[in-house]
Formats: C-alpha cells, structure tokens, sequence
C-alpha cells in the first residue's frame, strides 16, 4: 500500500529537527532509517501529517570510546555497529546484537536511535542497550537530558520522549565480561518471539518480547548476584514477565522460551 | 517536491508526492521497472537496489530519503561490455525459476559480497534472508553467489 499523504521536512542537524517538531507539534513524527516507521506508514497504521527527516544529520552520526564509556550517535546504522572495530573492542555485546537486526538491507539503513526511539519491545537493540545499563541523551528545546535506559520505556511503542524532542546519543559502558544473546524466531529476518541478552557476566539480563516494552529480568540477575547457578538462576527468567499472546506463541511458550533460552544465554556467557 | 537521483550514473528528477516510495519513483516516474514489488511487509526483497552502494528495500524508502543519493538498479548493473558478473553468474548457474525474485536477489548478492568477506554457502543464505523466492530455489541462487564471489 501507499503511505498516507504527508507533508516533508528535511532537518540535517539534531538542532534543525528539534526545530521542526516545536513548529509542527503533535502532527510531526521524526524520520531516521525509516525501517519501522515507512513499513507502518505503508499499512497505514501510522499516518503522521508532517515527517521530518533527520536521516541525513550527521551531527548524529558516529561511536566514539572515552574512558571506560562508549558514545554512539543516535543515527548510527546498525550496519556501521556490526562492522566497528572500536565497537567489537568495547562492546562486543552490541556489535552482535546489531549484526542479528532484520537483514542487511534493513540494517544499512535502521539506525540504533531510530530502533530505540521506536521502543518496539520485540526489538534486538532496546533490550541490549538496557541490559547494559546505557543512557539515552535526550535534547530538546529547553536543553539536553540524561535518561536511564532503565526509565526509558513507558509502554508498547511508547517511551519518555516528548512530541519535540529528539534522542541524540547512546551511552554504554565498555562491557567485555561475559555475554550472549539468544534470539528465538522461526521465519529469516524476523523478530524475536523472544530473545535473551545477558551483558557482563550476568549484571545485566533483558528479555525481548515478554512485555509491553523490553524489561530487565530482574529476578534472574538477583540469583546470580546471589550465587545460583545458571540454571537456577533461568528457572525465575519469566517471573514478573507479561507476555504478548499473538499468532506465533502465547504467552506460557513464551515464558518457556524465556526460561530456556535465559539458561542457554548465561552458559553461552560462560557463567 | 523535486527528488533528484543519480540513477545509474545518470541524474534523473522528478516531481513526486513526499510520500512517494522509491520503488514507485523509479518504475512509476522513471520508468525503470527491473525493480519488482513483491509483498507489502519489506519482507520479500524483491525491490532491491543499491543506495550508495549498499543494499536496500526500494519499498521501505522514501524517494524523499534519497534526494541527493546515488542508487543502481539491475539496469544499471551490465556494461557494453557484457553482463555485470553476477548476473553472469546467475546466468551460469541456473539461479533462476520464474524470475520474479531474481532483481533483487542479484542486487542484494552485489552488496553482500561487498560487504561481506570470505563468504561460505553458510553465510550466503543467512545474508539473502531478506530476499525469498518462492520457487524455493535457493541451492543455484547460493551456488551463483559464491561463484560470483571467488
């Protein structure tokens, strides 16, 4: 199908699209990659008045290692983080995470900030970037603001961005410790039914798929901070978890998914 | 609004709706229509193209996107000098039934070889996932690719 009729505007800079959405309100929806937002507008399940376009801002373009922190523009394709030498370094966990995104022609053009934004709880990035404790940079009119991956998400689709701001950077730290990420689909470049990351030897596990938006497991990460093993540990992946009943799986599959694949995904991180 | 692209080594413009796709943009404004539609989910890959040399869904752009860009179609992959190799290839190797899928995948195959280095036949299927042909013919496809590849 064809999108619904739009009006375009082309913003290069994260300070000319900011502009943009305080001009258009409401109406507007930010443009980046365009590999979640074009597909939704194309079945007419989005139709914005105004889009603008801030795929081509490369002010928001680029990963960068300071200290022991990794900064990655939000417009940075998921292609650019599969390939990064840097990336593969500080954060292997993500450099893998992003090479599982869709296919390669969706990731030479999705973007980490745009999938992010996105909040689309069956996304691989938001459950990696909140495994490992990252930190959206968010600007807007009255300036920038720092938000917790943790405190991102607010619901299906939905985060903490206002209609005129825009996420700028993602913060991770340098994360070598033991990882994995177990992504269960049964069709090629699908979602997730449901996925598993674990960061750094277990300090941070998320779940892809088990709720509104992308969760912590938070009781699994409590065992293992208390001594269980890994398998112990996997048996509580689903507790606290709400998962989605669609035509791939309900939601006790799910929770079987996410204990199984919880158990795979801490021995793959050799803990 | 004005969309300019540099289609094939050739600057092309047209007059489009914003929410032109760039799959329509080529086939429906220039006329280009090696660029096939395939389904309506950014799933079958059919309307490949290469975007800067990279691959990417003409059904899952805007033309507005890639005002400015350079993009190759499959019309733009043969020289005088015969056909690009990996049509070659495909050719060689029968990697075709119907045909339908075959734009695409060859411009795909183009980036991924690109893209990827030492590709194994392992790896070949995992990069045309984007890309189904509902022939299933998929072992001359990865044959013709790998060919291409060496």
């Amino acid at each position: 199908m064809i999108p619904a009729a739009v009006d375009y505007v082309r913003a290069d800079s994260a300070e000319a699209a900011i502009a943009a959405l305080v001009e258009h309100g409401d109406e507007a929806k930010l443009l980046a990659g365009g590999q979640s937002l074009v597909p939704l507008m194309r079945l007419r399940l989005a139709t914005p008045t105004v889009l603008v376009d801030v795929g081509r801002a490369t002010d928001l373009v680029g990963i960068s290692v300071e200290g022991d922190t990794v900064s990655i523009g939000a417009l940075t394709t998921h292609s650019t983080l599969e390939h990064s030498a840097e990336l593969a370094a500080a954060c292997p966990l993500l450099a893998h995470v992003a090479s599982l995104v869709g296919d390669p022609a969706v990731r030479h053009r999705g973007t980490l900030g745009g999938s992010l934004a996105h909040a689309d709880p069956a996304s691989d990035l938001p459950a990696a970037v909140l495994a490992l404790g990252g930190t959206l940079v968010v600007a807007g009119p009255g300036g920038t603001r720092e938000v917790a991956a943790t405190d991102f998400f607010t619901g299906f689709l939905e985060s903490v961005l206002a209609v005129d701001e825009v996420l700028t950077e993602v913060r991770v730290p340098v994360s070598t410790g033991g990882w994995s990420y177990q992504k269960f689909n049964r069709r090629a470049q699908d979602w997730a039914i449901v996925g598993v990351v674990v960061a750094e030897g277990g300090a941070g596990v998320s779940l892809v798929n088990m709720a509104s938006t992308p969760i912590r497991a938070t009781a699994v990460e409590a065992a293992l901070a208390g001594g269980a093993s890994a398998t112990d540990a996997a048996a509580s992946a689903a507790d606290g978890t709400e998962p989605p009943t669609d035509n791939q799986a309900d939601g006790p599959y799910r929770e079987h998914l996410a204990r199984v694949l919880t158990a795979r995904a801490l021995t793959a991180a050799g803990i | 609004m004005e969309v300019s692209v540099i289609v094939n080594g050739t600057g092309r413009s047209a007059d489009v709706e914003p929410r032109t796709l760039l799959v329509h943009y080529l086939r429906d404004d220039l006329g280009l229509t090696g660029t096939n539609i395939g389904c309506d989910t950014s799933s079958c890959g059919a309307c490949t193209v290469l975007v800067d040399g990279r691959s990417a869904k003409s059904c899952t752009l805007l033309a507005a996107q890639v005002d400015g860009a350079e993009v190759t179609t499959i019309e733009g992959l043969a020289t005088a000098d015969g056909l690009h190799p990996m049509q070659q290839a495909f050719h060689e190797c029968h990697a075709l039934q119907c045909g339908y899928c075959t734009p695409g995948m060859v411009m795909a195959a183009v980036s991924l070889v690109d893209e990827y280095d030492d590709l194994d036949a392992a790896g070949v299927r995992v990069g045309l996932e984007g890309n189904l042909c509902r022939c299933t013919g998929y072992q001359n496809i990865v044959r013709a690719v790998l060919a291409a590849s060496e």
